[in-house]
């Protein structure tokens, strides 16, 4: 315990970039050997007790990954990863087996205290008056806990680690699993596939609401260690859910490896709602250390009327490579897109989404904010297509950047490609800077230049903050001031 | 209350105002004329504290405390404010919002508590009503999409919640029709007391039908070249200002 405080008080004492999740939890953790290979992928599939054919699936994946490249189109600059000096898995060494949360370590607990996400039920109904947010925490490699699944159960839906899932309801993993990010996906969805350790499973049966908010927070805290989890959402017929993500890790001077898969199939009528709050460590404001979020995250509109939304506050990691898209294959469907991506410092920001017209009378709606400030680059990438078949596809698309500072960078690189005549594409894009009439004007009224930056900043990205809910509203509006300071000269 | 000797100024390396002396008194209201391009924008600037409006010589006071030294956030929380020639928009940021991270800006930096929200709506409410601005106008972001009239209305408004002790009225009366005019001026007279100073900066007389100065200076070249009581505003509605410019040429 005294050593801990130790620990946090030193990180504490070193924050320069008022990053404040940056503490180490002093945890023994049990961890694979170092690098990569099949015995490794099977030694992970072991330790889950995974049914044969899901080995057999890492296994191929693997070997499928061994031909693979790093992909390098992405306007991202960092030296070559070895993957054979990274840990795969790593578990605090106090979690074997499942068990209450009676059983969990103090320790993780109390990090998770800190981070301000009670895992104890009670706590957590004390916490969010009358607005109750079920959390699947995920610790390095494992789920330490998951809360309210009882309660969740009586309602039908399934929120367990994907790993739990794998054991209680195999069946359903097989039919959904990597059918919307293939294991041939992309090098690291593929590498994901072969060695991701845990995550969160999600069902939610035909025509319920799921009556609470999901969660899943992701802490990566073991150093030199990959987290690789794969999140899998179904919601079946004329179902709704709610989700929310949600990550941080230690400051560590090197850099952390960050590749996820998440994947979201929606069948007829249900609707999934999927936002994330990303602020992995970034970095110093050197550019030393931080997260690598290299994570593919895909939605698939199978059923007819469907709707997947996306909603994301990115102001963490050092680079970020991730494109979170939607697959319109069901008549009617609906996709969107809502982002708010933030660099300072010199982090390394390419994002987007990618939005595919298949069935009739699809629409979606992609609206960007990137601000970038410090020494950083920001680039928006995305992808609208219309498949010859898609009769009436329609999609809007606002990509906004705004500029704090002189030595920042923002990039819009849109794809657009329709196959169908009577597709409808909207493509709306500016970019600005913060005036120095605005700051000037804020600060005559008694607004210090920061207050007066953030102001401006969260009036930018005013539409999208709308699209969370609530209580991350709020949060993401003070991580956004967080993330900002030190921007004004 | 506000004293300013001897300034001079730059922006961009261009010496702008050469030796500027004034003083107003608290429950002065002192108005400044000039023809285009004599420095009355800088000395509203510079007073205000804006980066880039750089003071190489002299002083300039606010209740016998210098506000050379002070950010311009700094300078507003002791009371200074400036209405602006031409408002800025700020998108997305809704007028409530904006007015209450101003007032709270303001009360933090002196040390005193927030205003509870109910109270606040309530005084915004009555000053918006007093300046016949209606209560959409206070949901919709800050002077995104309004009349220049509308504007200079949210300025006086803003001046009425924030109390300021010295107030500089930078050419108020520019872009509006007359009936805006009276407004205005109807707005910052029921702000005049015996300790609030008050610098209307201003081209014209007309304002000052409405407004109407303890003294008025001209401005010219950087500098006052000549001080009276307002009969001088009308002399100089009469003949211009071709007088001074060619004294101080």
């Amino acid at each position: 315990m005294a050593a801990i405080q130790e620990t946090v008080d030193r990180v504490k004492s070193v924050d320069v970039d008022a990053y404040k999740y940056g503490f180490v939890t002093d945890i023994e953790s049990e961890k694979a050997p170092k690098g990569l290979n099949e015995d490794i992928v099977r030694y992970i599939s072991g330790r889950k007790s995974e049914p044969e054919w899901m080995t057999q699936w890492r296994l191929d994946a693997y070997q499928r990954w061994l031909t693979m490249t790093e992909p390098k189109w992405a306007r991202v600059d960092y030296p070559p990863i070895d993957f054979q000096d990274l840990y795969y898995y790593s578990a605090p060494k106090s979690m074997s087996g499942p068990q209450s949360l009676d059983e969990v370590d103090p320790e993780i607990l109390k990090t998770y205290d800190k981070l301000g996400i009670p895992l104890r039920e009670r706590e957590a109904l004390l916490g969010i008056p009358g607005n109750r947010v079920a959390v699947d925490a995920v610790f390095d490699s494992v789920s330490v806990a998951t809360t309210f699944k009882a309660e969740l159960a009586k309602s039908g839906v399934i929120f367990c680690p994907i790993s739990e899932a794998l054991q209680s309801h195999p069946e359903l993993v097989r039919q959904y699993l990597g059918t919307v990010v293939p294991v041939t996906d992309n090098f690291y969805a593929t590498l994901n596939s072969a060695v991701f350790s845990d995550g969160s499973f999600v069902y939610i049966p035909p025509g319920v609401r799921c009556p609470m908010e999901l969660s899943t927070y992701f802490r990566i805290n073991e150093r030199n260690t990959g987290q690789f989890e794969r999140t899998l959402i179904i919601a079946d017929k004329g179902s709704y859910v709610s989700y929310l993500e949600g990550c941080t890790a230690p400051m560590r001077d090197e850099n952390q490896l960050h590749a996820a898969v998440v994947e979201l199939i929606a069948l007829d009528d249900a609707e999934i709602k999927y936002s994330t709050v990303q602020n992995w460590y970034p970095g110093d404001s050197d550019g030393k250390g931080g997260i690598y979020n290299f994570v593919t995250k895909r939605g698939d509109c199978r059923g007819a009327r469907s709707k997947i939304s996306w909603t994301q506050v990115e102001t963490g990691s050092s680079i970020t490579w991730k494109y979170p898209s939607c697959i319109l294959r069901g008549d009617d469907s609906r996709g969107e897109f809502y982002s708010i991506a933030i660099s300072n410092g010199k982090q390394q920001v390419d994002s987007g989404t990618k939005m595919l017209h298949l069935g009739k009378n699809t629409s979606s709606r992609i609206i960007s904010k990137g601000i970038s400030a410090g020494r950083s680059n920001n680039t928006y990438r995305g992808q609208v297509f219309a498949h010859r078949k898609a009769q009436n596809a329609r999609n809007f698309t606002n990509c906004d950047s705004l500029l704090i500072g002189q030595q920042c960078g923002a990039h819009t690189i849109p794809y657009i490609e329709s196959r169908n005549a009577s597709a409808v594409f909207e493509h709306e894009a500016t970019t600005s800077k913060i005036s120095e009439d605005q700051l000037f004007y804020c600060m005559q009224r008694g607004l210090s230049g920061e207050e007066a930056t953030a102001l401006i900043v969260n009036g930018f990205v005013r539409d999208v903050l709308q699209q969370l809910p609530m209580e991350f509203a709020v949060e993401a509006q003070k991580l956004i001031a967080v993330s900002l300071e030190g921007s004004v000269g | 209350m506000l004293k300013i000797e001897n300034l001079h100024a730059r922006v961009d390396d261009k010496e702008i105002l050469k030796g500027l002396s004034l003083s107003v008194k608290a429950g002065e209201v002192a108005a400044i004329m000039g023809p285009n391009g004599s420095g009355k924008s800088t000395l509203s600037y510079a007073v205000a504290g804006r980066e880039g409006y750089e003071v190489t010589d002299g002083s300039i006071s606010l209740n016998g405390e210098s506000l050379l030294d002070m950010e311009a956030n700094e300078r507003a929380a002791k009371g200074l404010f400036l209405a602006f020639q031409y408002p800025l928009e700020i998108p997305g940021v809704t007028t409530m919002t904006f007015l209450k991270a101003a007032m709270n800006a303001q009360r933090k930096q002196r040390g005193e508590a927030e205003m509870s929200t109910p109270d606040f709506i309530k005084t915004v409410r009555t000053a918006a009503d007093k300046l016949g601005i209606k209560q959409d106008f206070l949901r919709r972001p800050l002077n995104v999409g309004f009349s220049g009239g509308e504007k200079k209305r949210m300025e006086v408004l803003q001046m009425m919640l924030l109390q300021p002790r010295f107030a500089i009225l930078d050419e108020t009366d520019s872009g509006l029709d007359i009936d805006a005019l009276r407004i205005v001026a109807e707005g910052v007279n029921a702000l005049r007391s015996p300790d609030r100073g008050f610098l209307v900066i201003t081209h014209y007389q007309r304002l000052l039908d409405y407004i109407k100065p303890d003294s008025v200076h001209v401005l010219s070249a950087g500098r006052i070249v000549k001080s009276g009581g307002p009969e001088l505003a009308h002399e100089l509605e009469r003949n211009g200002y071709r007088d001074y410019v060619a004294d101080a040429a």
